[in-house]
């Protein structure tokens, strides 16, 4: 009885909410005509869509740079990995491929420039993240009109200049990760084998960093500074790798993503992109100095579970779209919840 | 201190407000704009707006730095002003009718923030910003499907065509201006609303008076030393609350005067950029985290205005293509924050330092708690954090 | 100048936390105007009777205290620091709690402030009422005027020297019309020496206008100067209550560190060594509270030299420094090699160990494994407990070895714990420290680092703690440099005592000296007197 109190404790009642939820939902699904089967197969989807942009939180919550909120910087530099990979017309797996390589260096650069702002600014990351991301995201906006794009897809047909605010990936690499190996099982179950291996394969290889040494120290600057300093190690240092890491997850996430949802989303769309991925891995089970690749899984599919589910399932109940309300209440609620949470660090 | 630490110093606190100015004044030429139009822009928009930023001035003299809580006000006027157009009052009545209805909810909210931020002490400005976006969810829920069913409106010309919830935009022609337009004098060539500009004059003066009050000397103890101040007895926690819920009761009145200058309610995301400009403007102004003063709102409402009006027309003229104008403004704008945030996080980082350098002289007893006084603070105690 | 009833009279008071006595029947009064001295060393109890006399809650939360407080003839129970200050005790603390942004005259009447109702009282209760900013000026002035000192009104107190700031809290104090009773914790602490004389003329004027002061100071020649009386405190035990007449310093130094016979283990065996360890020369550390001026010694190979002195003297700024932690300078040669300050990593791969005084904050992950904790600082600075995967492509934690060795440490150490992969933060103070203990032998290192090894743990742990260091030094030949605070502790295991106070080392003693001579080195007396 008392193991069961200690862990719902640890384990906080709002996650304990959304999971319930989640599951009533899915067993109402059939009541109100929603196919089980098309819904999980699109759960399975969403999840590898924003798997990877919820994997690029672990870092910086473990290293003890708190959420990510500047996770933008990321998204952005696949977005300029993305669009230079239509500009070279460079198609398929390539495509693909060469959009995370031409989006690398950016993520890397931007990375160590936001690092060298986090480490000075100790204590107040949060909050500046999140404003140096807007500010950065205005700024590529003048950006996206101004530079030289002129592959005919992408910039403004009437002006011959300018990006559009979508652009589509098909016939570059639409769905590339998505359908290799997909395995169809009746009319409206999809398994996307190569999403969901390409999302596995960057999870394990963060699994094994931080199992490394570098990893290890990462993870004890996160749990205590000063104890990871009178051992020897560089905090900045770490704190510098985790958020170049994180940015450029966050860069192969939104790559990732757009193939699968089929378009390039340029302008303000990053701003939207970067709280869905906060709040999940908080869902998860991650507080805002710990987080673990269970966190990842269990939030990911928990949140996005949720943001599959509703609209189809309680439009459906109450013959009305509160999707969008559902998700604004949990999203915010649970980066709320963590941010007044007494943190757990015994001192 | 010489002449050119001077400089620099006075630089390095009005470094914002520098090239504000630089920019802006730089940006008039190729907007094309008249002096004279944009002088009566500027006279609209500090009537619109500054209100709404004076409320974020007493969170700061209580520490709490930038309160981006006060769209949880913002919201709250919306509230009063659909129910304002839902009983069909108009005029400047139907404003009082919104405030009265605004005001009871904007204190409930302003004490939820206050809690909420008590529990986030030191995370305020990141927890206001959430917990404003949290609220909003609540709001919509609230507005798109309590209204209207549960809650009914008379008034269906307000109601979405499937029976309930509210429609998009809501026109407030019925108070439009109504605050505005009791007097407009005429100075120049120059339309000034008078009692707008009365309002705004009385909250100041109710600024300057409340910072005499006890409360007020409170509140910046508060804001200046948590711990200090609850050892001497000031209850910190309830000085913080009222802080917040002053600021949102203050945000709630200025929403109003807002949306009644405009016309027009964007029902669910008027609220959005509140906060934003708000926070942007008094910024701009000279204020920072910790410090600011009536002056820092009127400078700022000016300087950053007078940049929106120009910057899509000059962007048009310099670029050929508005939108970079809009972008530029909206850059700015969430620049001017972040910076305003690294330079404060810089500057506590750096006197701290400076405190340890100066402690270096003497033996000190700095960090010896001492028991009585640690006792005393037994709340405040734990609030250690690496 | 004392006459009359006794103002305050604290009679039979004891105090246990949980069994382990702090305050053992202290009885002693204190007259009007009378200034009444009370020394002893850290953890004789100061600050315990300090708190019952304020009523701090920890008291009652620990259960109480037996005995009475009785003031202006009748007994007190304060539920809060605030009842104490209304019965007229007032304060003045080591550290300024003193809001940085406000002027003297708004430090002065904090949360007192003269004021007068306005119209909104009515309706928002007395909050709204007006400040009366030139009644408080008077009354600052007033106050100030007591302290017979020059002191600007209007002057902020972030822009002040720290003798203004001391004068301000208590001008606050005097400023409170019902204060009788003044109680000052070290308050020359911060202050130059003249700015001290200035404070102690300044209190021996308010006793002659009949407030009683206590005033606690580790500077026996100020206690000396200006206490009509002295009472010194040693384990809990008032063992000397005697007015301030023919009486030396170290008369009070011996009072304050003499131990009754039989327990004074000094265990020296007068052993030799030759070659040089550790070399310190001139060594300045900026550790907030612990402050490092000047300090030189020699460490020898094989040798437990130990390093005492009372809190906040610098006697735990020297690790701190040495190891990296902090900003310091000077030169550090360990066996003939300069070691680099602010440089933790470099530090501790020349092979120093070290083990923190700051167990939860800087000893310890609380959140991690006993495994993680222990093997921690080996991986990075050895890269140890890791194995090749792929060919040697890249590492990972060698989980196995890892465990191993936090299995032969707990086994070692007598450690108790469910098992390696409990959290550290699960384990009681006692094993904790052992906890810090294995991790720096982990890295096996040839000079060791220990700071406060005993604090807070219990008698049992203790002795394993320094059986532990014992047999490390004499088994494996670690050089050891113990840093304490227990005088008695470094005398049961060290060849040579340096003693440090107000960031110097005041001398250097051998364990079996005479116990005197330790006491008046901590007091800041005479310089000149001993060196070893």
């Amino acid at each position: 009885m008392r193991n069961l109190k200690t862990f719902i404790e640890d384990f906080g009642w709002p996650r304990i909410i959304i999971f319930f939820f989640l599951i009533f939902l899915f067993i109402m699904a059939p009541f109100v005509r929603v196919r089980l089967d098309a819904s999980i197969s699109d759960v399975l989807n969403r999840f590898g869509q924003n798997a990877i942009m919820v994997l690029a939180m672990v870092p910086m919550i473990q290293s003890g740079c708190g959420l990510n909120f500047g996770l933008a910087l990321g998204i952005v530099s696949g977005l300029l990995g993305a669009t230079l990979s239509l500009q070279f017309q460079l198609h398929g797996i390539l495509g693909f491929l060469g959009a995370i390589a031409l989006a690398a260096p950016f993520a890397l650069v931007l990375g160590w420039f936001y690092a060298k702002l986090l480490n000075k600014v100790k204590g107040e990351e949060m909050t500046i993240a999140m404003y140096v991301g807007f500010s950065f995201i205005m700024f590529m906006c003048i950006m996206w009109l101004i530079l030289p794009y002129n592959n005919p897809t992408m910039v403004w047909g009437y002006a011959g200049k300018g990006l559009r605010t979508t652009i589509t990936v098909e016939g570059y690499w639409l769905k590339i990760l998505n359908n290799f190996l997909a395995i169809r099982i009746g009319q409206f179950f999809v398994f996307p084998t190569g999403l969901l291996l390409f999302v596995g394969l960057f999870a394990f290889l963060m699994w094994l960093f931080l199992r490394s040494k570098t990893g290890t120290a990462m993870t004890a600057v996160g749990s205590n500074p000063d104890f990871a300093r009178a051992s020897g190690v560089d905090v900045d240092k770490m704190r510098t790798i985790s958020i170049i890491i994180s940015t450029f997850l966050g860069a192969v996430g939104i790559i990732v993503y757009e193939q699968s949802f089929g378009f390039i989303q340029l302008y303000t769309a990053p701003s939207p992109m970067v709280f869905p991925a906060v709040a999940a891995i908080l869902i998860g089970g991650a507080s805002i100095n710990k987080a673990s690749m269970v966190n990842v899984l269990v939030g990911t599919i928990l949140f996005q579970g949720l943001l599959t589910m509703t609209p189809s399932v309680i439009n459906s109940l109450l013959q009305t779209d509160m999707s969008e309300v559902i998700r604004i209440i949990v999203s915010n609620g649970m980066i709320l919840y963590a941010l007044t949470r007494k943190i757990k660090v015994s001192k | 201190m010489s002449a050119q630490k001077k400089f620099v110093k006075f630089f390095s606190q009005y470094a914002v407000v520098i090239i504000f100015v630089m920019i802006t004044v730089a940006a008039i030429p190729p907007s094309g704009l008249s002096i004279k139009y944009i002088l009566q822009e500027i006279i609209t928009r500090l009537g619109r707006n500054s209100f709404l930023v004076l409320a974020l001035l007493l969170p700061i003299y209580a520490g709490m730095g930038l309160n981006f809580g006060m769209t949880l006000g913002a919201m709250a006027g919306q509230v009063g002003l659909i129910f304002a157009v839902n009983f069909g009052i108009s005029n400047w009545h139907g404003l009082l009718f919104a405030l009265l209805v605004g005001l009871p909810i904007s204190v409930f909210l302003g004490w939820i923030c206050g809690l909420v931020m008590n529990r986030a002490k030191g995370r305020e400005m990141v927890t206001g910003y959430i917990l404003a976006f949290f609220i909003n969810g609540i709001y919509q829920f609230f507005v798109m499907y309590m209204l209207g069913s549960v809650i009914p409106m008379g008034n269906r010309a307000i109601v979405l065509s499937r029976g309930y919830g509210i429609r998009n935009t809501l026109n407030l022609e019925s108070v439009r201006q109504s605050l505005d337009n009791i007097l407009v004098l005429r100075v120049g060539g120059y339309a000034v609303p008078v009692v707008t500009f009365i309002i705004i004059a009385l909250l100041c003066i109710f600024i300057v008076w409340f910072k005499k009050t006890k409360l007020g000397q409170d509140m910046r103890a508060v804001g200046q030393d948590m711990v200090v101040a609850e050892a001497a007895g000031i209850p910190v926690e309830k000085t913080r609350i009222i802080a917040i819920i002053i600021s949102t009761v203050l945000a709630c009145a200025g929403q109003i005067i807002f949306l009644q200058n405009m016309g027009n309610l964007a029902t669910y995301n008027a609220h959005d950029q509140t906060g934003f400009f708000a926070v942007a403007a008094i910024l701009v102004g000279g204020a920072s985290v910790t410090h600011a003063s009536i002056a820092n709102v009127f400078i700022g409402v000016t300087l950053l205005h007078s940049m929106f009006v120009v910057s899509p027309l000059a962007g048009q003229k310099l670029f050929g293509s508005a939108m970079i104008g809009e972008y530029f403004r909206q850059f700015i704008g969430y620049g001017v924050i972040a910076l305003s945030l690294v330079l404060y996080a810089w500057r506590t980082r750096k006197a701290a330092a400076d405190a340890r350098l100066g402690l270096r002289g003497g033996t000190n007893g700095s960090t010896k708690v001492s028991a009585v006084k640690n006792g005393a603070n037994g709340a405040a105690g734990n609030g250690g954090q690496a | 100048m004392a006459n009359g009833s006794p103002l305050l009279s604290i009679q039979h008071v004891s105090k246990d936390f949980y069994g382990n006595v702090v305050l053992h029947d202290v009885s002693f009064d204190l007259r009007e105007g009378e200034i009444l001295g009370l020394v002893g060393e850290n953890g004789a109890g100061k600050t315990t009777l300090m708190r019952i006399l304020f009523g701090m809650p920890v008291i009652a939360e620990t259960g109480g205290f037996q005995g009475s407080v009785i003031i202006g003839g009748s007994e007190v129970h304060f539920s809060s620091p605030f009842d104490a200050l209304d019965a007229g005790l007032g304060m003045v603390h080591q550290e300024f709690s003193l809001i940085p942004g406000f002027t003297t005259t708004e430090n002065i009447v904090l949360n007192r402030e003269s004021m007068r109702p306005s119209i909104l009282n009515d309706v928002f209760g007395d909050r709204m009422s007006i400040l009366l900013r030139d009644k408080m000026r008077e009354r600052a002035e007033k106050a100030i005027g007591k302290l017979g000192i020059e002191l600007d009104p209007d002057m902020l107190v972030s822009e002040m020297p720290v003798g203004h700031k001391q004068f301000t809290e208590i001008a606050r104090e005097i400023d409170r019309e019902q204060t009788r009773i003044l109680i000052l914790d070290e308050p020359t602490a911060v202050l130059t020496e003249s700015e001290a004389e200035v404070l102690l003329q300044t209190l021996k004027r308010l006793a002659s206008e009949g407030i009683a002061i206590i005033f606690i100071s580790h500077r026996l020649q100020e206690v000396l100067a200006i206490a009509n009386r002295i009472v010194v405190l040693r384990d809990g035990h008032v063992v000397k209550d005697t007015p301030n007449e023919h009486v030396s310093m170290r008369d009070i130094a011996s009072w304050m560190v003499g131990r009754s016979l039989g327990e004074t283990g000094a265990r020296s065996e007068g052993r030799k060594f030759s070659d040089i360890a550790l070399k310190v020369h001139h060594l300045w550390v900026d550790m907030p509270g612990e402050t490092v001026r000047d300090v030189s010694f020699d460490v020898h190979k094989g040798e437990i030299f130990g390093i005492g002195g009372l809190a906040g003297q610098g006697k735990l700024g020297i690790p701190n420094g040495i190891m990296g932690l902090f900003p310091a300078g000077g030169e550090v040669i360990l066996e003939g090699n300069t070691v680099p300050l602010n440089a933790p990593a470099k530090a501790l791969a020349m092979g120093m160990g070290f083990v923190s005084e700051d167990r939860r904050g800087v000893g310890l992950l609380l959140d991690e494994s006993l495994e993680w904790n222990i093997a921690f600082t080996a991986m990075q600075v050895h890269r140890q407990y890791l194995k090749k995967v792929l060919g040697g492509l890249f590492s990972q934690r060698d989980e196995r070895a890892m465990e191993d060795l936090c299995k032969e440490y707990v086994s070692l150490l007598d450690i108790k714990c469910t098992s390696t992969k409990q959290k550290a933060k699960e384990l009681s103070g006692g094993n904790q420290q052992k906890i810090c203990l294995a991790k720096a032998f982990a890295i096996k290192p040839s000079l060791l680092f220990v700071s406060e090894p005993t604090r807070g743990i219990d008698v049992g742990a203790k002795k394993l703690v320094l059986d532990t260091l014992h047999h490390y030094n004499r088994d494996f030949g670690t050089t050891i440099v113990m840093v304490s605070s227990e005088l008695e502790e470094l005398r049961s295991i060290c060849d040579r005592i340096a003693i440090v106070d107000e960031g110097r080392i005041a001398g250097i003693l051998p364990p079996t000296a005479d116990i005197s001579e330790f006491g008046l080195l901590m007091s800041g007396a005479a310089m000149e007197a001993v060196n070893a």
